[in-house]
């Protein structure tokens, strides 16, 4: 079977994303991508353990001054459901079901975007109300650095995906670009399981003390 | 590259039977999903109510964020399913030097 074969539903294999060689090849070294990820988050959330609260004045915004409930949860469920949102769309892709993959992961990237906007509008409330800003403390900066560095997974994330619906749009799926959507969908989740530790480990801690 | 879907001789019936195979799947990723809502709402619970003290709620938070993360893995990336032996060296050895990482910055370096 040719990559850029041009597909039926009845030649449609069970999995696509993983039939040529240079999909196979694509899968692994991107789950090699993802272990090197866990690995340098790990070192931006020990560095934020380590240094949370280390502010120079006794009168800076801590932890628990900064965080609510309120935008955390909503920025939590948003992240959480354009995971679903992606699993939706792969599932179509299984199904040789073009258009509503498509509108799935337009659906993934409408969300990433409201979590994207309520994390930009979160940024400026600190700098502006609490100046808990970049270069304020050792706190601020390794907060900004581990919860930037989420967000611009998140936004190369968008870019990636985006890339992918708007060029394939006239093409259809085949062996090609199966893998490309799958590869990208992997890394969305992986994006999301950053979040659960982001929500846990420093909005939730934070606020409890 | 050979094909690995199944074949019976029958396109029609293949089709069908995947079809199904694929929304018993979805069906599995929807459950997780709303045991994933679940723990979260647990988690932001535990910390909006007062009566719990730290001592509890930061190491039960963790727990819950820990089975989110393997519902996470295993259903919504499908490392359950076959074929991802390599995948999971590599996660594991990543959230082995995660893990002694996080754990060497808590303990040993300043304060």
């Amino acid at each position: 079977m040719h990559a850029e074969e041009k597909m039926t539903l009845e030649k449609w294999p069970a999995s696509p994303e993983r039939q040529t060689l240079e999909a196979k090849n694509k899968f692994v070294g991107f789950w090699l991508f993802l272990g090197g990820e866990t690995v340098l988050f790990a070192s931006l959330f020990a560095t934020y353990i380590a240094l949370k609260d280390s502010v120079p004045k006794s009168d800076m915004a801590l932890a628990k001054d900064l965080f609510e409930i309120p935008l955390a949860f909503a920025m939590t469920m948003i992240l959480l459901t354009s995971s679903l949102t992606s699993v939706y769309a792969m599932y179509h892709m299984k199904n040789f079901e073009f258009k509503k993959m498509q509108l799935w992961l337009g659906i993934t990237v409408i969300l990433g975007l409201a979590f994207l906007g309520l994390e930009i509008y979160e940024f400026n409330h600190y700098v502006h109300e609490f100046e808990h800003t970049f270069t304020s403390s050792a706190f601020g900066s390794a907060f900004y650095t581990l919860v930037g560095f989420h967000g611009g997974h998140v936004a190369f994330g968008l870019g990636w995906i985006i890339a992918l619906i708007i060029r394939n749009s006239k093409r259809g799926l085949n062996l090609y670009n199966a893998p490309k959507y799958y590869t990208a969908s992997l890394y969305w989740h992986f994006i999301d399981v950053v979040w659960v530790f982001i929500f846990t480990v420093v909005y939730l801690v934070g606020m409890v003390g | 590259m050979t094909n690995e879907q199944l074949n019976s001789g029958n396109p029609k019936a293949d089709i069908e039977y995947r079809r199904k195979k694929n929304a018993e799947e979805m069906r599995h990723q929807i459950i997780s999903f709303a045991l994933m809502i679940f723990l979260t709402l647990i988690a932001f619970v535990a910390v909006g109510y007062e009566g719990f003290s730290g001592w509890f709620v930061v190491p039960f938070i963790l727990i819950l964020a820990c089975v989110q993360v393997i519902f996470q893995l295993y259903y919504f990336m499908h490392m359950a399913n076959e074929g991802h032996e390599a995948p999971k060296m590599f996660m594991f050895s990543g959230m082995l030097v995660a893990f002694l990482t996080v754990l060497t910055y808590m303990t040993i370096v300043w304060w």
